[in-house]
């Protein structure tokens, strides 16, 4: 038995997990969606393509038309795109920026660590709705990107608190010492011994930040704090909220994309459940 | 007789087969005997006191059969164990000091485990507040949490808790390992102790550490690899012991004055097989100076002499 | 060669670090060369922590380690570094040694490394082949494996082989063989005296007399940080003199004598606090009013020094 054995072990069970099959399959097809999505609707999101408005699906417009007689599939796809750079970027830079402080602060320790920890507790506490809303007084443009640099640092804190008490726990263990008794120096440590000893614990901080990310952002959106300068799911649902869908009947523009925000996030937690039955092998069934 | 054992076979179910824990293992303990159960990791010991108690998953029953007391004691069916656990044969785990629930105070813990055996707390204090005089516990250990406590006076409640009920054969599982040589000697002295009051009737001690044995144990059973190797007395098994493995395994352990310069120890070249794909026949031929053509067939684990077992087809069959 | 000058070890405890925990307490002793020095000690005794801080895991409250005559006790960095190629330690665990992910050869490319990156390939392989067969092992069989995939008793000597493979003058062996097979612990400590033939300084640490006696020419008996005896390892066996040592060899399992049934044992729990006293007052029989001033180390015959004011009062 070698390396790719162990990491087949993994595979192996990962693929039978019917909870990672199926979160698997479902961030899958959305992305699909997303991506050929535009390749075979050819309307632009915002274009009033529509004279009459307020349609529901058709032939024509597989999810009906907006209020004002936009494509509402093609937001819809078009959004998909917006929704999963966020999980990316925003999830992404949540990810890396926890595992720097995580790392530096559980493996230090002493006057480095609280320090570290003040850091944290405060980024913690600042209320994001007001600094975005003082924020967005100041911007008159905001890009996708924008949102997810946000929304990436402000919620690094969770994962850096997971990171540092692992990390805690990785530091005492005896290969450590033995790594340090052979010169080598703390960072290298850090990248060597304890980080790939988490990989698990990583990819599922990741899978995490990238669900939380995707819900912050639609949330964002729906209060007319989200992108100026493109569409996206949550501000499907605004829109659709502001221009009288919920009493003209118009389900087809917010139904979509709300249900496609709670599947996509569904999934995604449910792989992470399974995820950690496949990396924890007391909770596996034989 | 208190426990009596047929051809008990137990094996843990892994991912790559069935790993051939316990082979058709055979053996009695009579009544108010102490018996050590001895041999290195991997050997089953602690399989065979756990399956006795509480076989669930990984481990799964083969075959065999249990006697208690003239009663068959239904170990593969989870349930029906129920009613014998604590009453009739009663365990003390290894770690068991680290097995008490840290948000409970000791004597609660005791209340719920003794209601769950349909016994009122209120019957049992008089006896419990024996038992904690009898390890030479205070009183008010039942008000602390398991953290105020040290190692040796938490291994002695996880005793007193373990025997309350008086089970007539008490599972021993490591009790010594994690102490320090002062507490060690206590906790073996209580359990003899507990042995002489009938606060239970018989007990199994499952260690690797022979010496302590030799301190309190009537009898000592030896396994190797999943197999018996000599069961005998403790004198017996310590002076002249029969079974190659036995006499392999008392020679590498060193006395308190025996010294390197003088009188260098070896140990047993080789190491235990792997039980996935056990070999067939004796397990311990591969490392035993006298294995020979017969050895591929299991040795039976016959008596000798009175009360004296082995499994060797040199020592214990062809007799001369 | 090592010299330990009234080290000692403080942890802070309780809320904002208010009270202290003496692990070590002013302990002196000395490693010499080519000998094996046994520190023996129950758990909580402070032992490990003596080890550790002598393999700078762990810094040093007060009081200097002098290594041939430097003081190493606030080394860091590239003199660390140096440190490391003549002192190296093992430990209890042999699987928590080792990374469980990677395959266990790689604690000799880190020394490779981080000590010896200008060696061409060959002759590192000669150099590990070399360290492995001095060891007890043949590197065919053990080579290129998982640490799941290899015995206890064959991790803690590739432990030992990667220590051997730099210039070591003194190895920290802290409870090496107390989670070994009893087949497999004679080899391994055999190996040890082996080494201490080739010139080797050994720390034993243990809290197994009938090891340490079988293995060492000195012994140090360790107690609530303190120590409470030490010498010849002969005599402190035949003829412990501290109260406590004698506890200690008649509380032993012995496989020649049964326990004497009269010798009553005191079981408090474990001392907390700082000690300014005697470590072992509150459970030693021969305890009166001077002990609660810490005892000083008297040599009461060559080499022998015990801790004890009844034990020195006897004889002077």
């Amino acid at each position: 038995m070698n390396n790719p054995k162990k990491t087949n072990e993994f595979l192996y069970f990962a693929l039978k997990n019917k909870k990672v099959l199926l979160g698997l399959s479902i961030i899958l097809l959305f992305l699909i969606l997303g991506f050929i999505g535009p390749q075979v609707n050819h309307n632009k999101p915002m274009d009033y393509v529509d004279p009459l408005g307020a349609q529901g699906p058709s032939a024509q417009y597989w999810f009906g038309t907006t209020f004002f007689g936009q494509d509402v599939f093609s937001q819809f796809v078009h959004g998909l795109q917006a929704t999963f750079l966020v999980g990316l970027i925003g999830g992404g830079i949540g990810t890396l920026v926890g595992m720097l402080v995580g790392f530096v602060a559980g493996y230090r320790g002493g006057m480095v660590d609280e320090i570290l920890n003040a850091l944290t507790n405060i980024v913690l506490v600042i209320p994001t709705f007001a600094v975005l809303l003082i924020i967005a007084a100041y911007l008159h443009v905001r890009s996708v990107v924008t949102e997810s640099l946000f929304i990436g640092f402000t919620a690094w804190p969770w994962a850096a608190r997971a990171i540092r008490a692992q990390t805690f726990s990785l530091r005492t263990r005896d290969f450590v010492d033995l790594s340090r008794m052979s010169g080598m120096k703390s960072l290298k440590i850090i990248v060597t011994d304890i980080a790939p000893n988490m990989m698990s614990y990583l990819v599922m901080t990741f899978i995490l930040q990238f669900g939380g990310a995707i819900l912050i952002a639609a949330t964002l959106d729906f209060i007319g704090l989200g992108p100026t300068n493109t569409i996206s799911l949550g501000l499907m649902m605004q829109y659709s909220v502001l221009w009288g869908a919920l009493q003209l009947g118009t389900w087809w523009w917010f139904i979509p994309p709300g249900l496609a925000i709670t599947i996509i996030v569904g999934g995604l937690y449910g792989m992470n459940v399974g995820l950690d039955e496949v990396f924890n092998p007391k909770l596996r069934e034989l | 007789m208190t426990l009596q054992v047929e051809n008990l076979t137990i094996y843990y179910q892994t991912l790559r087969g069935d790993v051939h824990a316990l082979e058709s293992t055979s053996f009695k303990i009579e009544d108010h005997e102490i018996m050590g159960l001895a041999g290195e990791s991997g050997c089953g010991k602690t399989t065979l006191g756990t399956s006795l108690v509480l076989l669930k998953p990984p481990m799964k029953f083969v075959g065999g059969r249990v006697n208690l007391d003239n009663e068959e004691l239904p170990i593969q069916d989870m349930d029906k164990m129920n009613s014998f656990r604590f009453k009739k044969i009663s365990i003390i785990p290894q770690y068991a000091m680290n097995a008490m629930n840290p948000t409970r105070k000791v004597g609660k813990m005791t209340a719920e485990l003794v209601r769950s055996r349909n016994v009122h707390f209120k019957d049992i204090l008089p006896v419990l507040k024996e038992r904690l005089e009898l390890v030479k516990l205070p009183e008010s250990v039942l008000d602390m949490y398991p953290i105020e406590m040290s190692g040796g006076m938490k291994q002695r409640m996880v005793m007193v808790i373990s025997t309350l009920l008086n089970p007539s054969l008490l599972i021993a599982d490591e009790i010594t390992s994690a102490l320090d040589v002062a507490s060690q000697k206590a906790v073996v002295e209580m359990l003899v102790e507990f042995r002489n009051r009938d606060c239970c009737n018989s007990a199994i001690v499952i260690t690797h550490d022979i010496s302590i044995l030799y301190q309190m144990a009537d009898s000592i059973l030896i396994m190797y690899a999943g197999q018996l190797a000599e069961k005998a007395s403790t004198d017996v098994i310590i002076h002249s012991p029969r079974h190659p493995y036995t006499k392999m395994l008392i020679a590498t352990l060193p006395e308190v004055g025996v010294r390197y310069t003088e009188k260098q120890l070896t140990g047993i070249p080789g190491n235990p097989p792997l039980l996935l794909n056990p070999p067939i026949g004796c397990r311990f031929r591969e490392r035993c100076p006298l294995a020979f053509e017969k050895c591929v067939e299991v040795p039976p684990f016959i008596e000798i002499e009175k009360n004296h077992f082995g499994a060797c087809w040199k020592e214990f069959v062809t007799n001369a | 060669m090592l010299k330990l000058n009234g080290i000692s070890k403080i942890y802070h405890t309780g809320t904002f670090g208010g009270k202290e925990l003496h692990a070590v307490n002013d302990v002196s002793f000395d490693i010499g060369e080519k000998e094996i020095v046994a520190l023996i000690g129950e758990s909580g005794s402070g032992k490990s922590t003596i080890g550790k801080m002598i393999l700078r895991l762990v810094s040093v409250s007060s009081g200097s380690i002098e290594f041939n005559g430097v003081d190493v006790s606030k080394y860091k960095g590239a003199a660390l570094k140096e440190y490391y190629r003549n002192v190296q330690g093992v430990f209890q665990d042999p699987f928590s040694s080792y990374n469980p992910i990677f395959k266990a050869d790689r604690i000799f490319s880190f020394i490779k490394e981080e000590f010896f990156p200008d060696v061409s390939t060959s002759d590192w392989n000669k150099k590990l082949n070399n360290s492995l067969e001095v060891v007890g092992l043949n590197p065919e069989h053990v080579l290129n494996k998982f640490p799941h995939q290899l015995s206890g008793g064959q991790l803690q000597r590739f432990l030992i082989a990667r220590a051997l493979l730099l210039d070591l003058k003194i190895l920290v062996a802290d409870e090496i063989i107390s989670m070994l097979d009893a087949s497999t612990r004679i080899d391994v400590l055999n190996l040890l005296a082996d080494l201490r033939g080739r010139g080797l300084s050994i720390l034993f640490i243990t809290h197994d007399l009938s090891l340490a006696h079988y293995i060492s020419e000195r012994a140090v008996i360790l107690y609530g940080g303190c120590t409470m005896e030490m010498g010849d390892a002969e005599k402190i066996f035949n003829k412990p003199l501290h109260p406590y040592t004698q506890m200690l060899m008649s509380s032993v399992p012995r496989l020649d004598r049964r326990w004497d049934k009269k010798v009553n044992v005191d079981l408090k729990a474990a001392q907390t606090g700082p000690i300014h006293g005697c470590a072992y007052y509150d459970r030693c029989p021969l305890a009166f009013v001077k002990c609660k001033e810490r005892p000083a180390n008297v040599e009461i015959e060559k080499g022998h020094f015990v801790a004890c004011w009844k034990v020195s009062e006897k004889n002077t």
